[in-house]
């Protein structure tokens, strides 16, 4: 990907009348938003209000009550987004390089940069075991970056970093969106990126 | 690399690496195993009857260890979410973990049914059709605990479980397993152990990949 290799179909994502129960329990209804090639959009909304369900809706694994999400211009949406969760997806007893190595192979692609990127060179041999908690959400981060993937959906991506971290994935999702993909994040805090336009769930 | 390789290669060097537990299946096998004469005593033709059983078991139970965590620690830290964002399909990336898995322990522990089965006196001719049919089993027995592996994913300490719900499936092997243990050789025992686990393991990862997709709801 380097500075950016931009992806040049423009994809998009429409939220259709979506509604999410949890537990039983509807979390909202009736909620539309469509995301446009090339913006970042933020999920603002309280604790509970269905921040983090919306975001596994849209990328697929949760069931929605009712309404529908489709992609523009991607061809199949589980092979065009980057799901990142607040589970970073590590294990213990693997490097760092190890996980680049893996999901590159995973998710198609090889990015021999991403660790740089995120400000993890010098550890890139220690086992996730080793890594602090800022460390272990940089390697998340570089997921990202292994396989381009033009769609992002970020669950509380900040979550653990430190002020030279947070820098590192606003100019991430800058990058990203400038060259052409878009952005969908659940935040609490602004993220030092102008967001596009603001979804709030839950109201 | 593709999607498979790498989680072939993820899977096996966790296992066999610093803490990843290959050991112990394969540990729990041979002491087991050598338990049996202490158990049974010296005597030949009871040793001849009773063994080739107990180290179908002892294969068996070696296996249902190493089920608990094979999806959960998936599920817990978020890895199951990357294998649904694979280009490679989920029953693929299942069976994936199961034949690496079978690499891990159940070669080793079939290549150990050599030297079990001539420790409990059985006829040296009979090894090779030993070795064969525990490696067979072997890949049955994970096909099944695939799926148990997969439904039991979400429930804490859902060991217990996981032995109620493969154990049944555990019977047609561990029948004919014996059977060709216990002096049947390459016969229809042996054909019928190799169709139990051939399709155990083409069909488990198709159940399992099914609970998985529900697990990450």
């Amino acid at each position: 990907m380097g500075a950016g290799r931009p992806f040049q179909d423009k994809p998009g994502l429409t939220v259709h009348d979506l509604a999410i129960a949890r537990g039983g329990r509807a979390l909202f209804e009736n909620l539309s938003f469509a995301v446009q090639s090339g913006s970042y959009a933020e999920i603002r909304g309280a604790n509970g209000s269905g921040k983090t369900s919306l975001l596994r809706a849209v990328a697929g694994f949760l069931k929605p009550r009712a309404g529908q999400v489709t992609f523009a211009r991607v061809e199949e949406p589980s092979e065009a987004l980057h799901y990142l969760g607040h589970l970073n997806g590590l294990k213990a007893a693997a490097s760092a390089s190890a996980h680049v190595r893996y999901w590159g192979g995973l998710l198609g692609g090889y990015e021999r940069d991403a660790l740089t990127r995120v400000g993890l060179r010098r550890v890139a041999d220690l086992p996730a075991l080793a890594l602090s908690q800022g460390q272990s959400r940089r390697l998340a981060l570089a997921r990202l970056l292994v396989a381009p993937r033009p769609i992002w959906l970020l669950d509380e991506p900040a979550a653990a970093l430190d002020v030279n971290g947070r820098n590192v994935l606003a100019e991430l999702i800058s990058t990203h969106c400038s060259s052409g993909g878009l952005v969908l994040a659940a935040v609490h805090e602004p993220l030092g990126v102008k967001p596009d336009q603001v979804v709030t769930v839950g109201a | 690399m593709s999607p498979l390789a790498a989680t072939f290669r993820r899977d096996f060097a966790l296992m066999w690496g610093a803490g990843g537990g290959a050991m112990a299946p394969l540990g729990f096998f041979l002491g087991a195993a050598t338990l049996v004469p202490l158990a049974m005593g010296p005597e030949h033709a009871l040793l001849v009857a009773a063994g080739p059983p107990l180290v179908w078991i002892a294969a068996a139970l070696a296996v249902l260890a190493t089920l608990e965590r094979l999806f959960q620690a998936d599920l817990e830290d978020g890895s199951l979410d990357q294998f649904l964002l694979s280009p490679a399909p989920l029953e693929m990336i299942v069976l994936t973990k199961g034949a690496a898995l079978w690499c891990a322990i159940g070669l080793p522990i079939a290549l150990a049914g050599a030297p079990v089965a001539i420790a409990l006196q059985a006829p040296l001719e009979l090894v090779p059709a030993i070795v064969m049919s525990l490696g067979l089993g072997m890949a049955g027995f994970i096909g099944v605990g695939l799926v148990g592996a997969a439904v039991t994913a979400g429930v804490k300490r859902g060991g217990v479980l996981i032995s109620l719900i493969v154990l049944p499936f555990f019977a047609p092997p561990i029948i004919f397993g014996s059977a060709v243990a216990g002096g049947a050789g390459f016969g229809p025992a042996f054909l019928i152990l190799a169709g139990c686990g051939l399709a155990y393991s083409a069909l488990g990862p198709i159940a399992a990949a099914a609970a998985l997709r529900l697990q990450v709801e």
